[in-house]
């Protein structure tokens, strides 16, 4: 899986780096979502998942 | 469409203290969606199902500006848009006039950035915990904990004195009240925006290292902007969290098991939170939206300039979505719940918020492990007369 983020759509709220902070982190200038690891292990693939689901404002997707 | 219950309007009259309206959850047991009369006898629409719910709040054409609201219930605070919205009040614009706010504030609200709060939120609890004890019960707990622990926090983090929470909190309660008249909750808004005002340029003469502080030395936003910045802050960072802890602590006290579970088990705390936000959803009026254009949900057809109400007390009891719904299970996995909404409105404070329940609920059961009510539950009094759910009034021993 590959991750992309879309800062522009990104409204901060923390959902991704709540749920998974070893992938997602947030910039400390406007809190918009920051991916620390783009292509992370199988391991943590289920709760990528919940991360994107749970963005409130869509800037995240999952390439397969 | 199916006209399951003619005639609907909106309620928030409950019939047991945790659960929503019956007749709401009747509506969503029959359909996700339905026409609804509002006050001002616009018809528009009631959605109650998780699923659709997401999509509205997801959805670009659905806007929050007052000038296009309707309101679902009769009372002061849905009919802002007989008000001017004041300038800075970001909840009610669409984006890109929203982001423009958003953005500015988003950095301080990081998981990181509440994360490094926490010690602070130990020690006012711990502080708010020890004068109870001092004091002895039979306690308010809502004027003794639930009310002062987010209050400070709040100040603290925007650089409001907290000596002066007197007049915030009572024009906040006025504002927030579906008892004021329009006269009365315009009179509250504008004394609190006067009040940030001079706080304002106050930060402007004498600099202060605090949000408001941040952003007058920022230069982006003028005087009335930060006022407006300032009023959305300061009553949403108190008014939600105090009736979380209030109302929260009132569903423990009534559910015992589920008490034990969050004082003796670190490892359940952060989703019994969670848990909490889902099952009592003080967010008990909307969100509200109005659709811009002509817009298809499923099957139902919204036209533009109709007005959507989301229930979301009844949306978070959505069995399809939550299973067992109508259960409080503290140890249950829960995610997705609506409680801070969705979309890009979704509450900027959540992180805080979480914090400082993740912080309150254990420290209070742990002080205090024979906490119980000091009246029967029943004569408990319920804020089903104001915007945000919850309990007047507390009263505990121990």
């Amino acid at each position: 899986m590959k991750i992309k983020a879309d800062t522009g759509v990104c409204v901060g709220a923390g959902m991704c780096a709540l749920t998974v902070p070893e992938v997602f982190d947030q910039s400390e200038d406007d809190g918009t979502v920051v991916v620390l690891d783009h292509d992370p292990p199988a391991s943590r693939e289920a709760a990528v998942r919940r991360a994107v689901q749970l963005c409130p404002s869509g800037a995240l997707s999952i390439e397969e | 469409m199916t006209e399951a219950i003619p005639g609907l309007t909106y309620t928030t009259a409950r019939e047991r203290p945790f659960d929503p309206p019956d007749e709401l959850t009747r509506v969503r047991e029959e359909t996700p969606i339905h026409r609804m009369i509002y006050a001002d006898d616009h018809e528009g629409w009631l959605v109650t199902g998780y699923a659709l719910a997401r999509a509205v709040l997801a959805h670009p054409s659905f806007s929050t500006r007052p000038e296009l609201l309707h309101p679902p219930i009769q009372n002061r605070l849905i009919k802002m848009k007989e008000f001017k919205t004041p300038p800075g009040f970001f909840i009610r614009m669409d984006p890109p006039e929203h982001t423009r706010f958003r953005k500015l504030l988003t950095g301080q609200f990081t998981v990181r950035r509440m994360k490094q709060l926490e010690p602070r939120i130990e020690q006012i609890t711990n502080d708010r915990l020890d004068a109870m004890e001092s004091q002895g019960g039979p306690v308010d707990l809502v004027q003794a904990f639930a009310m002062p622990i987010p209050s400070l926090v709040i100040c603290e983090l925007l650089g409001v004195p907290y000596d002066d929470r007197e007049r915030f909190q009572r024009d906040s309660a006025v504002m927030l009240s579906l008892r004021s008249t329009p006269e009365q909750a315009k009179a509250a808004m504008d004394d609190l925006l006067g009040y940030l005002r001079d706080l304002v340029r106050r930060k402007r003469a004498e600099p202060s290292d605090d949000l408001l502080g941040g952003l007058v030395a920022g230069g982006e936003l003028d005087e009335e902007e930060l006022a407006g910045v300032g009023l959305l802050l300061l009553v949403a960072g108190h008014e939600t969290t105090a009736n979380m802890l209030g109302l929260g602590t009132f569903a423990l006290l009534t559910n015992p098991e589920q008490l034990a579970a969050v004082r003796d088990d670190p490892a359940v705390v952060e989703g019994a939170v969670e848990e909490l936000l889902r099952y009592l959803t003080i967010i008990h009026i909307g969100p509200i939206r109005t659709a811009l254009e002509d817009v298809d949900l499923d099957g139902h057809l919204i036209k533009a300039g109709e007005a959507v109400t989301i229930a979301a007390a009844v949306v978070n009891r959505d069995p399809e979505r939550f299973g067992e719904a109508e259960t409080l299970d503290v140890s249950r996995p829960v995610h997705g719940h609506l409680t801070f909404g969705h979309g890009v409105h979704q509450c900027l404070g959540q992180q805080l918020a979480r914090a400082e329940m993740r912080i309150a609920y254990p420290a209070l059961l742990r002080r205090f492990p024979g906490l119980r009510l000091a009246v029967p539950a029943e004569d408990v009094p319920m804020r089903s007369d104001m915007a945000i759910y919850g309990v007047h009034r507390l009263p505990v021993t121990w």
